[in-house]
C-alpha cells in the first residue's frame, strides 16, 4: 500500500502541459529548408542518393510524401542546399502541398498546408474517433499513433481517440504501404465507417508506399477511388507531428 | 557427419559448404535436432539453374553453428521432417510456398504469406481447421484488430469460454522485403533503410544483423567506439520495448497504475534514443562500418542520468506490480508453455528463457562488444505469463547495467570505417539478439560480389506457434494477455 503511494507520487504528472510549446531536439529532422541558388549546374548528388526518389531537381524540390527523413541528401550535399530544420509541423491537407521548394519556410508552409474548415470543426472539433488500419507497415507508425494517446502526449485531452469498431468511428487512419493481402480489409473498414467520414494517411508508406513503393506485393488501388483528407508525413511521424496536424485540421489550433 | 562448423559472422566461401544428397541432409538434420541442436535457418536458394537447400543448426552450449547444403532433386521434393521435428514446420512451408519444393508428408502444409484465407481466392485454397460437436463455436478476430496494432487473423475454436484450438493466419503485412533486397542490391544506402523497416520496433536488432553481415562479407573492422554505441542502442531498444510490454500487460489485467507508470518510463527510454540519433526508434544510427551519430559529452551525461532514473523507478514499479495479488492471480499459470514444447518448437528469446531454455545470441554467439562484456541469460521454468513478464523485468535491469558499463568505458576514436567490396561467392550467417530473441540474417554473394540471396528470420517466426499452443484450454478472455506476453511481430514474420 505504502509502496503504491510512493510509486504514484514518484510518477507525478507525466502529461506534457502545453503541446503547442513542445519542441524537438535541434538534430531532429523535420521541415527541410531548400536553397537552389547553392546548387552547382547539373549536380544530381542528392537525387541519386535519395532512397525513395523524393527529390526533384530543376527546380530543386522535396516531396515530403516520399521523404523518409534520413537526411542523407543533406549529408551528401557539399553546398548546403538542403538543411533539415527541427520543425515538426509537417501535415498537409492536399497531396500537392507536400512538395517543398526553395524559398519556403516552416512558417509559410504551415500557413497554406492545412486550412481548417468550418464544417470539419463543427462536426469533429469536440470529438474525433478514428479506426486505425495498419496495412503492411513496419509497426513504427502504429507505435507512434499509440504513443500519441499515452500518458505523456495525451491526445485524448482534445477529444481525439482510437476506437475498436469502424461503426463507432468518424474516419480511418491508414498506416503502411498497403499490401495486396490487406487491400480488401482496408476497403471493408472504410465502407463500414458511417458518413461523413475522413481518411487520414499517417506516415510516408501510407502516403506514397515509401521505401516499399517498388514492391510487387502492394495494391494501392484504394487511393484511386477514395479521397484523402489529411496527410501526416514522417518515418514514422513524431507524436507531436500527428497531434498538431490533427488539431490544425479540426480547427482547434 | 560432414557439416561445416562455423561461427556467427564468419564469412565462408560457397565452395567450402558441403553439398549433400537431399536425403542425407534431411537425415543429418533430424539426427542433430534430436540430439540437441537447434534449427536456426532452413531455406532454399536459386542461383542460375542451381536450386539448393541450405541448413544452419546451432549448438548453443558450445557456441558454434553447423552448415550444409543439398541440391534439390528433379522430383522437387524431400521427406518432411515436421512429423518428428515440429521446429521445421514453418521453414518447410515457406520453402514450398516460395520455391515449390514439396516437403512430402508435411502434416499441415498451409500458406505462409501468399494465398492466405481472407483474401481473394484464399478461402478456396485453404480451409481453416474445424472442430465439430455440439456447443463448439468459432470466434474469428482480425485481420484488423481492436487496438492500434498490426494485422493478423486469429480463429478460435471454443466450447463456452474455453479455447481448444487457435489457428493463426498471418501474411497481411507481406511487402516482399527479401525480393527488394536483391532487386536493390546495387544501392547500399537503400538496403540500409530497408533493413530499418523490416520491423520498426526492432530497428537496431535487424539493422544490426544487416550491417554485421556486410562487414563480415567485406572484412571490415568496426571501430570499438562504434561497437559500444551500437550496444547502447540495442540495449536501449530492449529496455524501451520491455517497459512498453510491462505497461501493456498491466493494462490487460486492469492494473492501471502499472499501465501508466511503465508507459511513461518507456517514453523516457525512447526519448533517449531521440537524443542519441534524432529518432525515437534508432533509425539513422547504424551505418555499415560503424554508426552515424557521435555520442557527445552532453548525450553521455543524459544517458547516465536516464539509466539511473529508469533503474530506480522500474524497480519500484516492478516491486508493486509483482506484489499485487490481483495481478499475480492473472499472470500465474496463465498461458504456460512447457520446456519440452519450447524445445520442440525451437522457441527463442525471452519467451524461450521464460520456459527454462537459457539461450541468448549475445551470450552463445557473441558479436561486437558482447565478446568482451558477457551476458548472463536469465531463465525461469514456469513458462507462464508471469515468467515472460518477470524475465522482461530482469532483462530491463540487465540492459540498464550494460548501458552504464558501456558509457562508463566508452572507447575513444573513430565511429565509422568505410566498407570495402563484398567477397564474391561467400555466405555469412549473422545472428543478433533483438528484444524478441534471435534474429538470423543470411547473406549470399554471387561471383561478382553482389548480394544474390538475403534471407531474414525474425524471432517471431519461431514463436508464433507457441502462442497458439499457450492459449489451449485457457479462457478466451485471457488471449490478449497471453498475446501481449509474447508480443510477436507481424511484419517481421510477414516480411
Amino acid at each position: 500500500m505504502f509502496e503504491l503511494i510512493r510509486l504514484r507520487k514518484k510518477h507525478g504528472d507525466q502529461a506534457i502541459p502545453d503541446l503547442f510549446k513542445a519542441n524537438l531536439p535541434t538534430h531532429y529532422c523535420g521541415f527541410p529548408i531548400l536553397d537552389e541558388s547553392k546548387c552547382p549546374k547539373k549536380c544530381r548528388t542528392c537525387q541519386n542518393i535519395c532512397p525513395t526518389g523524393a527529390i526533384e531537381i530543376n527546380p530543386l524540390q522535396i516531396d515530403l510524401g516520399k521523404c523518409i527523413f534520413c537526411a542523407e541528401c543533406q549529408r551528401s550535399c557539399a553546398h548546403e542546399a538542403i538543411q533539415f530544420s527541427n520543425n515538426h509541423l509537417l501535415g498537409a491537407a492536399d497531396r500537392k502541398l507536400l512538395t517543398i521548394a526553395t524559398g519556403m519556410t516552416a512558417a509559410s508552409y504551415q500557413e497554406t498546408a492545412i486550412k481548417a474548415r468550418k464544417e470539419i470543426h463543427r462536426l469533429f472539433g469536440r470529438s474525433l474517433k478514428l479506426r486505425q488500419v495498419s496495412a503492411a507497415g513496419c509497426n513504427g507508425c502504429e507505435m507512434e499513433l499509440a504513443a500519441s494517446n499515452n500518458v505523456n502526449f495525451d491526445m485524448g485531452r482534445f477529444g481525439i481517440d482510437f476506437v475498436a469498431s469502424p461503426r463507432h468511428a468518424d474516419g480511418i487512419a491508414i498506416t503502411g504501404p498497403i499490401s495486396k493481402n490487406m487491400a480488401p480489409a482496408l476497403h471493408d473498414a472504410y465502407k463500414s465507417v458511417g458518413e461523413p467520414r475522413v481518411v487520414i494517411c499517417v506516415g510516408t508508406c501510407a502516403i506514397s508506399g515509401g521505401i516499399f513503393s517498388g514492391s510487387s506485393e502492394l495494391n494501392r488501388d484504394f487511393f484511386s477511388a477514395i479521397p484523402v483528407d489529411l496527410y501526416i508525413p514522417g518515418c514514422p511521424p513524431h507524436p507531436l507531428t500527428i497531434i498538431r496536424a490533427l488539431l490544425k485540421y479540426l480547427g482547434i489550433e | 557427419m560432414n557439416w561445416l562448423k562455423i561461427k556467427n559472422l564468419q564469412a565462408v566461401p560457397l565452395s567450402h559448404i558441403p553439398r549433400l544428397a537431399t536425403d542425407e541432409l534431411v537425415e543429418n538434420m533430424l539426427d542433430q535436432i534430436h540430439t540437441g541442436k537447434r534449427l536456426v535457418q532452413f531455406f532454399a536458394n536459386q542461383s542460375g539453374k542451381d536450386l539448393a537447400l541450405y541448413t544452419v543448426l546451432a549448438d548453443d552450449a558450445d557456441s558454434f553453428l553447423v552448415l550444409a547444403a543439398a541440391e534439390v532433386p528433379r522430383s522437387k521434393s524431400f521427406a518432411s521432417m515436421t512429423p518428428s521435428a515440429p521446429a521445421c514446420h514453418l521453414f518447410e512451408r515457406e520453402i514450398y510456398e516460395d520455391y515449390g519444393i514439396m516437403p512430402a508428408g508435411h502434416p499441415w502444409l498451409k500458406p505462409v504469406r501468399k494465398g492466405i484465407a481472407g483474401i481473394e481466392g484464399g478461402e478456396e485454397s485453404y480451409h481453416f481447421f474445424h472442430m465439430a460437436g455440439e456447443e463448439v463455436h468459432e470466434v474469428g478476430v482480425g485481420p484488423i484488430h481492436a487496438g492500434v496494432i498490426e494485422p493478423g487473423h486469429f480463429r478460435f475454436s471454443c466450447t463456452g469460454e474455453t479455447v481448444h484450438h487457435l489457428e493463426i493466419e498471418l501474411g497481411f503485412q507481406h511487402r516482399g522485403i527479401e525480393k527488394l533486397f536483391i532487386k536493390n542490391r546495387r544501392k547500399p544506402f537503400f538496403l540500409l533503410k530497408l533493413a530499418e523497416s523490416i520491423a520498426g520496433d526492432t530497428v537496431i536488432g535487424h539493422t544490426g544483423a544487416f550491417v554485421n553481415a556486410l562487414e563480415a562479407l567485406s572484412g571490415t573492422r568496426v571501430p570499438l567506439r562504434a561497437e559500444s554505441i551500437r550496444a547502447i542502442a540495442l540495449e536501449l531498444e530492449r529496455v524501451a520495448v520491455h517497459l512498453g510490454d510491462l505497461s501493456a500487460l498491466s493494462g490487460d489485467v486492469a492494473y492501471l497504475t502499472g499501465h501508466s507508470v511503465f508507459a511513461a518510463l518507456r517514453t523516457l527510454a525512447t526519448n533517449t534514443s531521440l537524443a542519441i540519433c534524432g529518432n525515437r526508434f534508432g533509425r539513422g544510427l547504424l551505418a555499415p562500418g560503424g554508426v552515424y551519430s557521435e555520442l557527445t559529452v552532453d548525450v553521455v551525461a543524459k544517458i547516465k542520468s536516464v539509466v539511473d532514473e529508469l533503474e530506480e523507478k522500474t524497480e519500484l514499479a516492478a516491486d508493486v506490480l509483482f506484489a499485487s495479488a490481483s495481478v499475480l492471480s492473472r499472470f500465474e499459470k496463465t498461458g504456460a508453455v512447457s520446456k519440452k514444447t519450447a524445445r520442440e518448437l525451437g522457441m527463442v528469446g525471452p519467451a524461450a528463457r521464460a520456459s527454462g531454455i537459457p539461450i541468448d545470441a549475445r551470450a552463445d554467439f557473441p558479436y561486437g562488444v558482447y565478446a568482451s562484456f558477457p551476458v548472463h541469460a536469465f531463465s525461469l521454468s514456469t513458462g507462464d505469463v508471469f515468467a515472460r513478464a518477470y524475465v522482461r523485468y530482469v532483462e530491463i535491469l540487465q540492459s540498464l547495467r550494460m548501458i552504464r558499463e558501456q558509457v562508463e568505458s566508452l572507447p575513444n576514436g573513430k565511429i565509422r570505417r568505410p566498407v570495402t567490396d563484398l567477397r564474391p561467392d561467400h555466405l555469412v550467417v549473422s545472428l543478433t539478439e533483438g528484444w524478441r530473441g534471435e534474429i538470423a540474417h543470411i547473406a549470399i554473394t554471387d561471383k561478382r560480389g553482389q548480394l544474390c540471396r538475403y534471407k531474414i528470420k525474425d524471432p517471431s517466426f519461431n514463436n508464433w506457434l507457441a502462442l497458439a499452443l499457450a492459449v489451449r484450454n485457457e479462457g478466451i478472455s485471457d488471449f490478449p494477455l497471453c498475446n501481449k506476453s509474447f508480443n510477436l511481430s507481424y511484419c517481421g514474420f510477414d516480411l
